[in-house]
């Protein structure tokens, strides 16, 4: 990983001041020439993990490319609130077609700049977890496997919040969602569903994989910036808390986003040519009821009829994932 | 320079001769032979600079052509029935962002029942999608129709479908005559955009519009239609007058000089109306014809010019509307709203069925009797239909409908007495 981890160890914490570090490791957001491609003033939520995810990963995708990068948008929450006409917040050339075919239009850009021999201008795709393991899938599945020039970015919510938090398949088990309600004998969404898209990237071979999150924005930019080194097809999946679907505090949103890495739930990884290259290691293992506590989409599984078996289900998942990408430093 | 080619290969040298800078394909029956022509000119360099890009379905090959059409680059894709309708979606937005996109429709029925062969279902079933569809006659007209859809795209910014009926025209050996490169770009400049997605000189396409706008801007769209009206025309004009062959244009009449009768029809078809024509005229009945090569947008004032001394006007549309007839006539309609004119609906040549000059003519005479019912059905097995009312009366569960037609129908042509099939007499 192009990354290295940097304790502070004044304080005990790894949240380094760039001063701290070499000019050239220092985060994109904190250079004064920093592209704002999605500007302020646009309408997303307090506390929005997909508009902090998308500001860092479409400004390190313009700078890796030198400022020729095209931005193809999902319908979706990012897409409704940056763009209500004529207070567009892209400061980059920006289409947006429909809520399925994002992969496939950025396809058509890419094709359209090989025909005019302008391989140097580069393609950024990003949807919402809906527009992209959902109705985008089949037009992301072909655009993986043809192979083209293009880096698509999921910032995964895990439910569609646009039309008001209904599950998706990347809907985590037991959440409550609009469709998946807290009732009945098996409240909130089934166990044992669902698509791991980081994993069915991987399988199609494509050149670059990676999960990232806004826990670890220094992290996300690396990765978008590794993956703009590599031409074809790559896949960057981001995990950004939604205040509002999760039924969290608007200030737990980073909170909320590194406790999912640190109890094993969200593993993030690397993976290049269909193998997993590299791990972010879990600094300070947490069960995974210290996350899903914060969150109201998880209520009924804790209080007075506490949902036990739910919870060790649950646990079972971060175990697996800790074990299968080995998360855990070898010290622990 | 004429050639003895297939439809689809004609149609694809005429592509070629555009040059698009983008082809998106998805095989689909009748369309498929055309894309494997564009992409054996792609691949042995013939047609340089294109990128042409296999997709997994029809909706990702117009969404393909949405990002490369807004990057800038001329783009072309060819499809047919299902695949059209597998890429409505795209379609809309497509021409709501108007994007200069030209594509062509191998025009097939659509399922239930599955069915490869021609009709007008599918293109008609889009024919409010924002995109101008034009209709070919013949495989000469294909060539020309696409030369002239890329200057007429391009010129107003909008997608234009061109309509081949399906196998009718697609896989039909004719003598055409294909224009020269030169020919071409001297009639075709090269794409300049009026809108581009460009890191010089960044835009937002494709943002939201409340209700503040939303009416405002499909208006425009409706507005470029209204503007193709006299552009059609002018580029049809255009073509002759460069290429020394008249195509193109709104409509073309038929010995509609003093007609009483006029058959109106869309494609193919109206070689064999032209031909029914010259024998009920050498009978002596006043007849003439009307072929409409633009579709959307509909010619309602150049309709309504060509047919307003006409006692009765039958239209014969490979379309059929459940719960209505048909599209065309309805259309025609409109165009003579106010007038005493008579317009009869034929429906005919569905899923592939033959359309007969002695059927036609068997119509026709119902028609200036004032006999035909509406819609007519021309060659309807209309004992096979009751056959099956009343089967599928008789039990709740009377199973898949399809399947007990063709039983049917494979039981009685086992027996020579009932003829079930229309037949050339």
């Amino acid at each position: 990983m192009a990354t290295d981890t940097v304790k502070f160890y004044q304080t005990g914490t790894f949240t380094v001041g760039n001063r701290l570090l070499d000019g050239k490791l220092r985060t994109i957001q904190s250079l004064p020439q920093r592209p704002n491609s999605l500007d302020s003033g646009h309408r997303a939520c307090q506390g929005c993990g997909e508009a902090l995810g998308a500001r860092y990963a479409v400004d390190a995708a313009y700078r890796a490319s030198g400022g020729k990068l095209m931005v193809v948008n999902a319908t979706g929450c990012l897409e409704v609130f940056s763009t209500p006409y004529p207070e567009s917040s892209w400061q980059v050339p920006w289409i947006h077609s429909l809520f399925g075919n994002a992969p496939a239009v950025a396809s058509g850009v890419a094709a359209a700049m090989k025909a005019k021999g302008k391989p140097h201008t580069r393609v950024v795709a990003q949807g919402g977890d809906g527009g992209t393991v959902d109705i985008g899938f089949g037009c992301l599945s072909g655009m993986f496997e043809r192979n083209d020039d293009v880096l698509y970015i999921c910032y995964d919510n895990e439910a569609y919040m646009n039309t008001g938090v209904q599950r998706s398949g990347s809907t985590p088990p037991a959440a409550r969602t609009a469709t998946t309600q807290a009732v009945g004998p098996h409240p909130g969404n089934n166990f044992r569903q669902g698509k791991n898209l980081p994993r069915i990237a991987i399988a199609h071979g494509i050149p670059y994989v990676a999960t990232a999150s806004v826990a670890d924005l220094h992290d996300l930019e690396a990765k978008v910036t590794a993956a703009m080194e590599v031409h074809g097809a790559r896949y960057l999946h981001i995990q950004v808390p939604c205040p509002l679907g999760w039924g969290a505090d608007p200030s737990h949103t980073i909170r909320l986003a590194r406790l999912s890495i640190e109890c094993g739930l969200f593993p993030v990884f690397e993976a290049r040519d269909g193998a997993v290259t590299s791990v972010r290691k879990i600094r300070n293992r947490v069960a995974v009821d210290e996350y899903l506590k914060l969150q109201k989409r998880f209520a009924h599984l804790f209080g007075k009829n506490a949902d036990q078996e739910a919870l060790r289900s649950i646990q079972a998942i971060a175990d697996n994932n800790i074990a299968f990408y080995n998360l855990l430093e070898a010290s622990e | 320079m004429f050639h003895q080619i297939e439809g689809s290969l004609a149609v694809a040298k005429a592509v070629a001769l555009c040059r698009p800078e983008v082809v998106s394909c998805y095989p689909i029956t009748p369309q498929t032979h055309i894309v494997e022509a564009v992409s054996a000119l792609v691949k042995s360099g013939e047609l340089s600079p294109c990128e042409f890009v296999n997709v997994e379905s029809e909706f990702a090959a117009m969404s393909l052509l949405i990002g490369a059409s807004a990057a800038g680059a001329r783009t072309y894709t060819a499809t047919s029935s299902q695949g059209l309708l597998f890429m409505a979606e795209a379609l809309f937005n497509a021409s709501g962002l108007g994007l200069p996109i030209v594509m062509t429709d191998g025009n097939r029925a659509i399922g239930a029942p599955i069915n490869i062969w021609n009709d007008h279902s599918d293109t008609m079933s889009m024919r409010d999608c924002g995109w101008i569809q034009l209709h070919a006659e013949s495989n000469q007209e294909a060539i020309d129709l696409h030369i002239q859809a890329y200057k007429l795209a391009e010129q107003l910014s909008i997608p234009v479908m061109v309509c081949v009926d399906g196998f009718i025209l697609t896989h039909a050996y004719e003598k055409v005559d294909l224009p020269t490169q030169k020919q071409v770009d001297d009639f075709l400049p090269p794409y300049e955009p009026v809108q581009v997605l460009d890191v010089n000189d960044p835009v937002t396409i494709g943002a939201m519009v409340g209700p503040e706008a939303y009416t405002e801007v499909r208006y425009l769209l409706h507005h470029k239609h209204t503007c193709a009206i006299e552009l059609i025309e002018q580029i049809g004009m255009d073509f002759n007058s460069q290429f020394g062959r008249p195509s193109g244009g709104l409509i073309t009449s038929y010995r509609t000089e003093g007609a009483e009768t006029v058959i109106v029809a869309l494609g193919s078809v109206n070689g064999t109306i032209q031909e029914t024509v010259d024998e009920l005229r050498d009978d002596g009945v006043k007849i003439g014809s009307i072929k409409i090569t633009s579709f959307r947008p509909f010619p309602l004032a150049a309709l309504r010019d060509a047919l307003q001394h006409a006692k009765r006007v039958i239209v014969v549309e490979k379309y059929l509307a459940p719960g209505l007839g048909g599209i065309l006539a309805s259309n025609i309609r409109m165009a003579l709203r106010g007038l005493n004119t008579k317009v009869g609906t034929i429906v005919a040549g569905l899923g592939g069925r033959a359309i007969l000059k002695n059927s036609l003519r068997e119509a026709v005479a119902l028609a200036i009797c004032d006999e035909l019912e509406e819609p007519y059905f021309l060659d309807m097995n209309w004992d096979l239909i009751r056959g099956e009312i009343d089967r599928a009366g008789q039990t709740r569960r009377s199973g898949p409908t399809a399947e007990h037609v063709l039983r049917a129908l494979r039981q009685s042509t086992a027996n020579p007495e009932t003829p079930l099939v229309p037949v050339a007499r």
